[in-house]
């Protein structure tokens, strides 16, 4: 495996070069020929889609892949000269040496990367005392506390002296996020490979993280190797992209390049189904977004609604997730609700669902409340407004057939004997465009878009006017999700069907909704058609949150 | 936190209470008198009347269970109507015995349970982990005695490496007084440690393919701390609750281990005041073995809260 021409003229300044890499799970390979290089200074980023094979591609960089992976074949060269080492063929005690202080990794899901019984603090030492240079002398403890709370600082934790003794859990997932920063530079590595490290947080935490992610790395003139699946973030944030699917490098070019003038078919359907590039360049959105079957009669009322919660063990303090929220819903149209985690949206749909009770104020259906309701009204009700969740993976029964779960509620509201359910089933699936031999599956034998197509025919199985989607599109990588969202307005043209759209996503909002209203800390920020609220924010936490979606430095 | 313990010190109260109650009903819904057994088999009727007024045993229920309850307040058992010792004396002498028996099969159970645990987690797929397997599957299906009377016969008579029977008080002489309870102990503490050996590998095995134990080896940490540090130390949690739920069943396992290796303690005395119907006896053994499972449980609360932050009442501020 050694390379005897050096690749590319300048070549000694390149840092990390990637060569005929074929990385092997069990007999199967899953990466094929993948080359790339990263230079000093360089911001690099790698674009996929789950099962593109990026995170193997790092695991591989590391010499960190699960199970039963193994480079196969060709070279990952670290360094150049005599501190040059090849990865693909280094030994565990070389590896250790390496990791850490010439590469560094900021993880994707700041929840589960951070030991839950360990002081946060403690495991910043631990990276520092694991990274020292050879030969020096040990550090002593209250040099390594000093060193890792400047990091904390540095890396954005405000009062760091007080929090180097928390745990994990007394941290927000921003927070904890600063803290894999903070963890991951303590060793001053020379390639910082950063694995979707944003994409569990907030957009607006996200930019904050990702703006000081960025001032970290360019005043150590660090390297970064960026993994994203999301192509406006890799444009916003790096100097080249390469864009993966399959196992394989698709096209490698800069942002401008690649957004602008794709040449490969997949890096084409790619560009044209990310929600925050096309929000930006103003194409046309996938759906039909206007529909004309908009009656004068709005199906849903929400008016003066508040929600308190009781804090736990805090007798008689109590939070106010939902405060004074009034919007109502247009027969046939998407009304999207935006905010961030906190914001007060999930509640405001559990209340409509009648899940929860309003403290005050009314949530109306057709004029009427669930929660006010009783015996078949109440019945009524519930069947006319019907739920889709997020998380495609746990909201559908792991134990049940696909045929058994699109049944339940017609069971449940006993419609049509044995032989007319399961012709309903076999019109539902045909409906949202799944193959009738899904039926007899269950739901781990089927992909996280197959899954939500599911949740969609069950939500429709009772003939509902109304469908509530709480972040219904949010877990899926941007092909699909382009996909269900052509669905979901081809579902209403046809049914003429009314959504109430939850998401965090403005991008994904603009390309489906008719009406925006934007809340934040339990309240309504701001409420009007996509093209008022978008073009003429009357907020500015609206303008906030637009300027954070990333891509936005294309729209010039 | 000492709001907490104070209400589980309540209950633990009212626990002891009622098991006062069910023991007093239970034992004297035995067959057999005591003062039958007390005045042997050729005494006159009268004889065996004089005894069971002297007992108090004619007065009605309620008054004796009432008598009862207001001598243990005052810390007074009674005495033996075997051998008229004070039952306090009976267990002062015996209860260092199996105290000493098992905390020492604790020991040897904790040690030998979570490094094979974790030998097994670390070797998976080769012969320490099939090793580690067998040995817990013997540990789990073999019965103690059976063991028991297998290690005399091997280590004891054909080795001679360990004492047959016997005693020797620890607190005296620790060395001699140790040796003497390591047969006794390793047998007691083997089904233990074959329960924590299986709890430990499988929550090594979760806990090491976690996102965190990978972050961890991506700072460049060696082998042996990630598994310390950030392995085990998850692990225990999932295995202190285990050992605290099974160290109960430790104490009906003194019974029989001290019975095998003749040791004069709780197990013994238990034993033999059942056979000769000595009530006060009984008593007093019953409510310190109820005692000892709340005292058990309730350490292995706080320390469960010790292991796991996030349980732990008031957090860190």
């Amino acid at each position: 495996m050694q390379q005897v021409a050096e690749p590319s003229a300048g070549s000694n300044d390149v840092l990390l070069a990637v060569e005929n890499l074929e990385v092997t799970f069990g007999d199967t390979p899953v990466l094929h020929n993948v080359s790339f290089e990263v230079r000093q200074g360089e911001r690099v980023a790698i674009v996929g889609q789950s099962g593109s094979g990026k995170s193997t591609t790092i695991g591989a960089i590391l010499q960190l892949l699960p199970g039963n992976g193994y480079v196969s074949n060709g070279s990952i060269r670290l360094g150049s000269g005599g501190t040059m080492v090849d990865l693909a063929d280094a030994s565990d005690a070389q590896m250790r040496s390496i990791r850490g202080s010439r590469l560094g990794l900021v993880p994707q899901d700041p929840m589960s990367n951070l030991n839950p019984s360990m002081k946060v603090g403690a495991q910043i030492a631990d990276a520092l005392m694991s990274n020292r240079p050879p030969g020096s002398e040990r550090w002593a403890r209250a040099q390594t506390k000093a060193r890792a709370v400047e990091l904390m600082t540095e890396a954005g934790i405000p009062d760091a002296e007080r929090r180097y003794g928390q745990y994990p859990h007394e941290f927000s997932g921003g927070m904890r996020q600063r803290v894999l920063i903070a963890m991951s530079l303590a060793g001053e590595p020379e390639l910082l490979i950063a694995d979707e490290p944003t994409s569990a947080l907030d957009v607006t935490v996200q930019r904050q993280i990702l703006n000081h992610l960025q001032n970290l790395v360019d005043a150590r003139g660090t390297s970064l190797l960026f993994i994203t699946h999301d192509l406006g973030l890799a444009a916003d944030r790096t100097d080249r992209i390469i864009v993966m699917s399959e196992g394989r490098i698709v096209e490698v070019g800069t942002p401008r390049e690649i957004l602008l003038n794709p040449q490969e078919d997949y890096t084409r359907a790619l560009v044209a189904a990310a929600p925050s590039v096309a929000a930006v360049l103003g194409r046309e959105p996938a759906g039909g977004g206007t529909s004309s079957i908009a009656g004068p009669e709005p199906i849903l009322v929400i008016r003066d609604l508040f929600k308190e919660f009781k804090l736990r063990g805090q007798r008689g303090s109590t939070v106010q997730a939902v405060k004074n929220v009034s919007f109502s819903v247009q027969r046939g149209t998407t009304t999207a609700v935006v905010g961030e985690s906190g914001s007060g949206k999930t509640t405001v749909a559990r209340i409509i669902l009648g899940l929860e009770t309003a403290t005050s104020g009314e949530a109306l259906i057709d004029g009427k409340a669930i929660t006010a309701s009783r015996g078949q009204e109440r019945r009524a009700l519930r069947r006319m407004v019907q739920p889709v969740f997020q998380d495609p993976y746990g909201s559908l029964d792991p134990t049940f057939s696909i045929e058994r779960l699109i049944d339940e509620p017609l069971r449940i509201f006993k419609v049509g004997d044995k032989d007319d359910r399961r012709r309903k089933v076999a019109d539902l699936l045909n409906q949202v465009g799944l193959p009738h031999a899904v039926a007899q599956r269950r739901p781990n034998e089927l992909s996280g878009g197959q899954r939500q197509r599911v949740a969609i025919a069950r939500a429709l199985a009772l003939e509902p006017e109304m469908l509530i989607l709480d972040e219904a599109v949010s877990a899926l990588d941007v092909l699909v999700q382009d996909q269900i969202l052509r669905l979901l307005a081809d579902l209403q043209d046809r049914l003429g069907l009314t959504y109430l759209f939850i998401s965090h996503d403005l991008a994904v909002v603009r390309q489906i909704a008719d009406t925006v209203v934007v809340m934040k800390a339990g309240e309504v920020m701001e409420a009007g058609s996509v093209d008022q609220v978008y073009n003429r924010p009357g907020s500015e936490y609206t303008s906030e949150l637009l300027g954070a979606i990333p891509g936005a430095a294309f729209a010039a | 936190m000492i709001r907490y313990v104070a209400t589980r010190l309540w209950q633990s109260a009212l626990t002891l209470l009622l098991a006062s109650l069910v023991v007093f009903i239970g034992v004297r819904q035995l067959p057999g008198d005591p003062a039958l057994a007390m005045a042997g088999e050729e005494a006159s009727p009268e004889q065996v009347e004089a005894i069971r007024e002297q007992l108090g045993l004619n007065d009605s229920l309620t008054s004796q269970y009432f008598t009862f309850i207001g001598n243990i307040m005052r810390g007074d058992f009674g005495e033996s109507t075997r051998t008229g010792t004070a039952v306090t004396e009976l267990i002062a002498t015996t209860l260092p015995v199996t105290l000493w028996l098992s905390a020492y099969a604790i020991v040897v159970a904790v040690v030998v349970g979570i490094l094979f645990g974790v030998i097994a987690e670390r070797f998976r797929g080769r012969w320490p982990e099939w090793f580690a397997n067998g040995f817990a599957l013997v540990g789990l299906s073999v019965p103690n005695f059976w063991l028991g009377i297998l290690a005399i016969l091997y280590l004891s008579v054909t080795l001679g490496w360990f004492p047959a029977s016997g005693y020797v008080d620890v607190a005296t002489d620790p060395l001699r007084g140790l040796y003497y309870l390591t047969l006794p102990a390793v047998i007691l503490g083997t089904g233990l440690a074959a329960v924590i050996m299986r709890q430990t590998r499988a929550s090594m095995i979760e806990t090491m393919s976690t996102d965190y134990v990978r972050t961890a080896r991506a700072k460049g940490l060696g082998r042996g701390r990630v598994l310390m540090r950030y392995g085990l130390r998850n692990s225990l949690i999932v295995v202190v609750t285990i050992v605290g739920l099974q160290l109960g069943g430790l104490i009906s396992g003194a019974v029989v281990t001290e019975r095998i290796f003749a040791l004069p303690g709780f197990g013994k005395l238990t034993l033999d005041a059942v056979f000769t119907r000595d009530y006060p006896v009984i008593q007093a053994v019953v409510l310190i073995i109820t005692m000892s499972y709340i005292v058990i449980n309730l350490a292995v609360d706080i320390l469960y809260s010790v292991v796991n932050p996030k349980i732990r009442v008031g957090g860190a501020n």
